[in-house]
Order: C-alpha cells, then structure tokens, then sequence
C-alpha cells in the first residue's frame, strides 16, 4: 500500500505563449520562414512611414469648411473643396433651386436598388414599384408639369447623369447582350452571322470611338436643325458596346452546358424558348454570375468616359471645380472624394454578387 | 531540282507578260468607263449642290434663333474666365458674357441664352450641324478654319498669346535661353504646335512633358517635374496664383503665338454673322464713348450724336441689322461695355489678374477697335 494519495494534477501545462494567441499566430503567421519575416517587416516599415503621414495629412492638419485662400497656407488636405462645391459635383448644372428633384429622384432610385436586392421581394408588386418610381424620376428629372419647372436633359450633369447613364445602360445592356449570346449560338445562318459581325464590330473598337461616332459623325448625318439628345446618344453607345461584351460572357456560360441539358430539354418535348427559359439560361447565367458582374462594373467605370463629348458626369463636373484657379491646388482631395462614390457603387454591384451566387448556389 | 526551279521562273515570267498584255487590251475601254463615271459623278454632285440649296438652312439662323426663342451658344465649360459654370452652375466668362450680349441685341433679354459645352474635339462639328447657333469658345482665328472648316469668325473678342512660366530660381530672363529645357504642355491643341515651331525656329532642342489636364500640369510643373509650362498667357497669370509660393513664378516677356480669339458662325448665313459681330463691336464701342451699364440710363439723353446713333435714339442702325432700335442700349445695359466684361470675369481683381494689354482700346495701346456706328 502506498499510503499515498495521488493527487491529480490540477494544472493543466499550458502550451507556450509562443504558439498561441496573438505572438502564436504572427509566428504562424508572419514570421514563418525568413522570406516571410523579410516581407512583414518591410510592409512594417512601408506602412509606418505612409500612414501616420497620410492621417496627419487627411485628418490632422486638414482644413474641412475653410476658404479657398485659407486652404493654401494650410500644410494638410483642403476638403472645404467639396463642400463649397458640392452642389455642383453632384447635381452640374441642374437649377440651383430645384436641386431638391435629382436628390429626390436618386434616394428613390437608390432605394429600389436596396429593395430589390433581396431576391424575397421579387413579386410583381416589385415590377409596379419600379415602374412607379421611374415614372415619378423621370417626372422630378424632366418637370414641366404639377408646378415643376422644366429642365432639360442638357441640364442634367453630375451623380444623376452617372447613375442614370449606368443604371439603365447596364438594365437594358444585359438583355440585349443575353439576346445577342443566343443569336450567336443559333443555329439560323443569317442570326448567327448578324450577331457575330455585330459583336465582333463593336469589340473590335473602344468604347471613346463609339462616343465619338455618336457625337460627332452621326450629328453630320441627320438634317440640318435635326438633333438628337446627346445622352440619349452617349447612352445608346454604352448600351451597344457592354451588350457585345455581356453576349460573349454569357456566350462562354452557354458553352459550359453539358449536352445533355439539351437533349433532356428536347426528350421532354420544350421548344426552343421553353428550353432556353427554364433549362438553360438558369444554369448558364448562373454560371458566369463572376465575369458578368465585372464586366458592368468596368461599364460603370466606363461611364465616365462621356467626358470627351461634353457631358458633365460626376468626374466632369470635378474636373469643372478644379479649373477654377482657387481650387486647382486640391486635385487630390476633389479625386478622393470621387473616387469614394464610384467605389460605393461598385461595392454595391460586387457584394450583390457574391449574395447572389451564394443564394443560387446548388452544390454542383 | 534546278530545271524545277527554273520552270517556275518561267511560267511566272510568262504569266506576267500575260497579264501585262491583257490588260493593256483594256485598258482604253476601261478609260471610257471612267470617263463616263466621271461625269455621272459630276452630275450627281450638281444634284446634290441643287437639293442643298433648296433645303438650305444657310441665312436663316436669325429666323430659327427667333422662333426658338433662345440662342444655342457653344463655350468651353472648363476655362475659368472665360467659359466655367460657377459653385451654383450659372454660366460665367468672357465668352458667356459674349454669347449674352447677343442674345440681348436678338431678343432684349441676355439670359436668353442656352450653353452647350464643348471640348476643342467637338465644337466646330457642334457649329456644322447645326446643334449651336454659335461658337464663343476661346476658338483661334485661322486660316484653314475659316476656309476648310466652313466657318466664319465675327470680331475678335480676346487677344492671346502664347507664353512661359518659369521658376524664379532658374534665374532665366528670355523665352530664348529655354534651350534643352523640359516643358509642361497640354496635348492636342494649336499649343504644342506652336511650341516645337518656336524651339525649332531658335534651334533650340526641348523635352516636352504632356499631361492631358490644366490642374494635373500645373501641379506637375510646381513638382519640379519640367524646368518651364507652356500655356495660352491668358491662363498664365492663373496658374501662377496657383502656386504654393506664387512669388516663386516669373512669366517670361516673350509671347509665342497669336490667338486672336473670336466668336464663330456658320458660313454663308451674312446677316447672322453681322449681328454676332456687331454685337461683339458694340461692347468695344460703348467702352471707347463711356457708356457703361451703370450710365448708360442717362446716356440717353446724351446730345452728341455719335452716342444718340449707337443707343438707338437716333433709329436706322436696329433696322440695318434686323433688329430692334435698343439693340446696343440692351447689350449695354444688361451685359455691360466691353471694359466692364474683362475686369469682370478675366481683370486684374480676379483670380486670373490679367491686365488689359493687346485688349485695351486702341486710344490706350491696345487693339480693341471699332468701326463708327453709322
């Protein structure tokens, strides 16, 4: 007998501070092999000297409501560029006192853009909503009627502008692209033929070219005194050139279907549209969801390059601020700016996305 | 293998002679049918001049001007001074203010006025097309583009020239000791033309640095990046003001090039131009007899005669043009003289701080002339 009683080990040996917690994971992490440990103190280093500097730049010594002439003696940013201005870069040259409309007109838009992110809200009261709501921004944009005064689309600049020539280029661009994807892979000579010289005509240019035809050669065309609205114009192009880009995205999905798919869809007696609709677009779409949604994000980027022809987008109407000599020094904080709305729409477009195809993901 | 190879030699030699003589057997017949297209094609286009005429929109811009019940003015949009929407995107500048003065001689009314803003790429198709009625946009006289464009310019409404800003320390005095320097210069216009002229006409050699946007090149130039910047002098003087350190800058004495700057029309249209450029000299006159927007009232009642001609008290001259007797006291009083429009959008009180210079009246030195209103 031992006579002794076995204590049970009450501790419990923690494994070393080394290897777990905050110093485990840098080891793991950071500091893994000698390349690893190089490029972490590098980027340490990269990042000590960039961002103290940058918020001292930004946030410190900046300047937020000041004067134009104030800014200059100032060592940090000068961001009294955007609120001295920001009637202009985001509404152009819409009537000072009815800018109210275009903010009305953008929350709306903005708002059924959220609304119908969640795929629940699909319902044909969604269709009436937005049929409604563009009957009512089309009335708060154009007026002439229920008190509004009148403004013409020449008057139309800024955010607006860039929102409407994207929102509806990208709506209408994405069926006719689909259209033109399934023309392509027809098996009518005729159709097939029409949509390739199409596609390949369109790809073949870039989209400043198609700009310029529209405001430059196809004026010349039309009788003398005819003219047709220059966003209606810059608006078609970009519809043209992201439809060509989208057939061939969903070109490549189409091709991704297994044969079979075909075949079932013909063995259960559908015909060409039944199967399109409910067999193969489904999946094919699906399918290509990723480089589709780049594709209308680079389109949306593109927008801003209706700058050539003369129309105020949000970028142009920037531009516009910074010609005037009190402002031209704050280049940067007037692109920062910009650059924080396009990278708000974007976002928007990608993270729906990614819902999207998580949403409509069925495992294989 | 050789007798192979000297075959084909053959047989090709033999093929061209072959052709060669075949077509010179076709050669007069193929002359006729020329020949004959030629003259259809004469004929054809002798149609085409008939229907223009017959549709001709040409002389009556003033007709469609009235009954629109505005005018279609092209400006610039980008140039402060001269064509800019303000904070509140009302349109200001010197060539606005030119377009205004118009539309106050046409219809009584300066804001009657629509602006399209135009890049330098798009205005003179703008013009062409019909889409403005014209074209105040800081637009340089020419010889190709008043011939080959089809366009016909009124009164000068701006002189300008090109010139230089260098940094103090550099320690140059003349556009002449630039040699081997690096420059700072905006694509695509008259302006990096006249620059390589000018350094090739010194024998001089130059380095150009081109930067497609006015605020990105004036910040690259007070970087450091070029030893000079090139613009029209009219911007010169604000891009200085730009500078951290403004009293850095010099512009040097030499002006480049002239710009002779005016207002444009379609060619052909006789009367319209005649009102763009009577609009344009009646600013000029009205500062050489000391009429401004604030006298012009008691102006009215002025005895000499010269004065009672140009404000419309003496009749004959609205008339002449088509327009109403009130046409220059409109222009006057709502636009204002012509000094009165510099100081306002371009003069020394303003950001761009430009003295009068080729632009003052010819009574004090410059070039601002204008024929008697009578």
């Amino acid at each position: 007998m031992a006579g002794t009683d076995i204590k049970p080990i009450k501790e419990v040996i923690k494994p070393p501070a080394t290897s777990v917690g905050a110093l485990g994971w840098m080891r793991a992490n950071l500091f893994n092999n000698w390349f690893n440990s190089v490029l972490t103190l590098f980027t340490l280093y990269t990042l000590s000297k960039i961002v103290p500097a940058f918020i001292r730049w930004a946030f410190i010594d900046s300047q937020w409501l000041s004067t134009g002439e104030a800014c200059k003696g100032a060592d940090g940013a000068c961001w009294s560029i955007i609120p001295a201005n920001i009637r202009f870069i985001i509404f152009g040259f819409f009537p000072y006192e009815s800018q109210w409309r275009p903010l009305v007109a953008m929350v709306l838009l903005i708002g059924l853009l959220f609304y119908s992110r969640n795929r629940d809200h699909w319902k044909k009261s969604l269709t009436y909503a937005w049929g409604a709501g563009l009957i009512i921004m089309g009335l708060l944009m154009k007026g002439g009627i229920l008190g509004l005064a009148a403004v013409e689309s020449t008057q139309w600049g800024g955010l607006p502008l860039t929102l409407l020539l994207s929102v509806f280029g990208l709506a209408a661009a994405y069926p006719l692209g689909v259209v033109l994807a399934l023309g392509r892979a027809s098996r009518m000579k005729a159709i097939k033929v029409l949509c390739i010289v199409y596609i390949e005509m369109i790809r073949g240019v870039p989209l400043i070219t198609l700009l310029f035809m529209s405001s430059i050669v196809f004026p010349l065309f039309l009788p003398e005194g005819v003219t047709v609205n220059v966003i209606l114009r810059a608006q078609v192009a970009i519809i043209m050139f992201t439809a060509a880009y989208i057939a061939e995205v969903v070109r490549g999905g189409l091709q991704g279907m297994a044969k079979g798919q075909y075949e079932a869809a013909e063995s259960l007696g559908l015909n060409y549209y039944q199967t399109m609709r409910l067999v193969i677009l489904p999946q094919a779409l699906r399918i290509v969801i990723p480089p589709t949604v780049s594709q209308l994000i680079s389109a949306l980027k593109d927008t801003s390059l209706v700058v050539i022809i003369a129309l105020y987008d949000l970028l142009k109407t920037t531009q516009s601020v910074l010609s005037n000599p009190t402002w031209m020094a704050f280049s940067s904080e007037a692109y920062i700016f910009v650059a924080l709305i396009y990278f708000g729409c974007c976002y928007f477009m990608s993270s729906y996305s990614r819902r999207l195809e998580k949403e409509l993901d069925r495992g294989f | 293998m050789k007798n192979l190879r000297f075959f084909v030699v053959l047989s090709l030699v033999c093929f061209v002679c072959f052709m060669a003589c075949g077509d010179s057997g076709k050669v007069s017949e193929m002359e006729k049918k020329a020949a004959d297209a030629e003259s259809k094609v004469s004929e054809l286009e002798k149609k085409v001049a008939e229907l223009e005429k017959a549709a001709a929109p040409i002389g009556k811009t003033l007709e469609n001007v009235l009954a629109k019940g505005y005018i279609q003015a092209g400006v610039n949009g980008d140039l402060f001074g001269f064509g800019k929407p303000d904070e509140k995107g009302v349109w200001q500048g010197l060539d606005v203010d030119t377009a205004r003065a118009i539309a106050a001689a046409v219809f009584g009314d300066a804001e009657k006025v629509k602006y399209t803003p135009l890049t330098a790429k798009t205005r003179f198709t703008a013009l062409q097309s019909g889409e403005i009625d014209v074209l105040t946009r800081n637009c340089t006289v020419t010889l190709s583009r008043d011939t080959d464009l089809g366009l016909d310019f009124a009164q000068v409404n701006y002189y300008d020239g090109q010139g230089f800003l260098v940094p103090k320390k550099l320690g140059l005095k003349s556009a002449k000791e630039l040699d081997g320097a690096s420059v700072c210069v905006l694509p695509g216009t008259t302006t990096e033309l006249n620059l390589a002229d000018y350094f090739r006409a010194n024998g001089m050699k130059m380095n150009p640095v081109v930067i497609e946007n006015t605020a990105e090149l004036a910040k690259t130039f007070f970087a450091g990046r070029c030893d000079c910047l090139t613009s029209d002098a009219s911007q010169l003087a604000g891009t200085r003001a730009v500078a951290p350190n403004p009293q850095d800058y010099i512009i040097l004495p030499e002006i480049i090039s002239k710009e002779p700057l005016a207002p444009a029309v379609r060619h052909g249209d006789n009367q319209w131009k005649d009102i763009v450029n009577w609009s344009v000299l009646a600013m000029i006159e009205a500062e050489e007899l000391g009429i401004t927007s604030e006298n012009v009232d008691d102006m009215l009642k002025s005895e000499d005669p010269k004065i009672m001609r140009f404000l419309g008290v003496t009749e004959g001259n609205g008339k002449a043009l088509g327009l109403d007797e009130k046409w220059a006291y409109n222009i006057v009083k709502q636009v204002g003289n012509y000094g009165e429009v510099f100081e306002r959008n371009v003069g020394v009180n303003t950001p761009l701080g430009i003295e009068r210079g080729l632009n003052a009246l010819w009574t004090k030195g410059g070039l601002m002339y204008s024929p008697d209103f009578k």
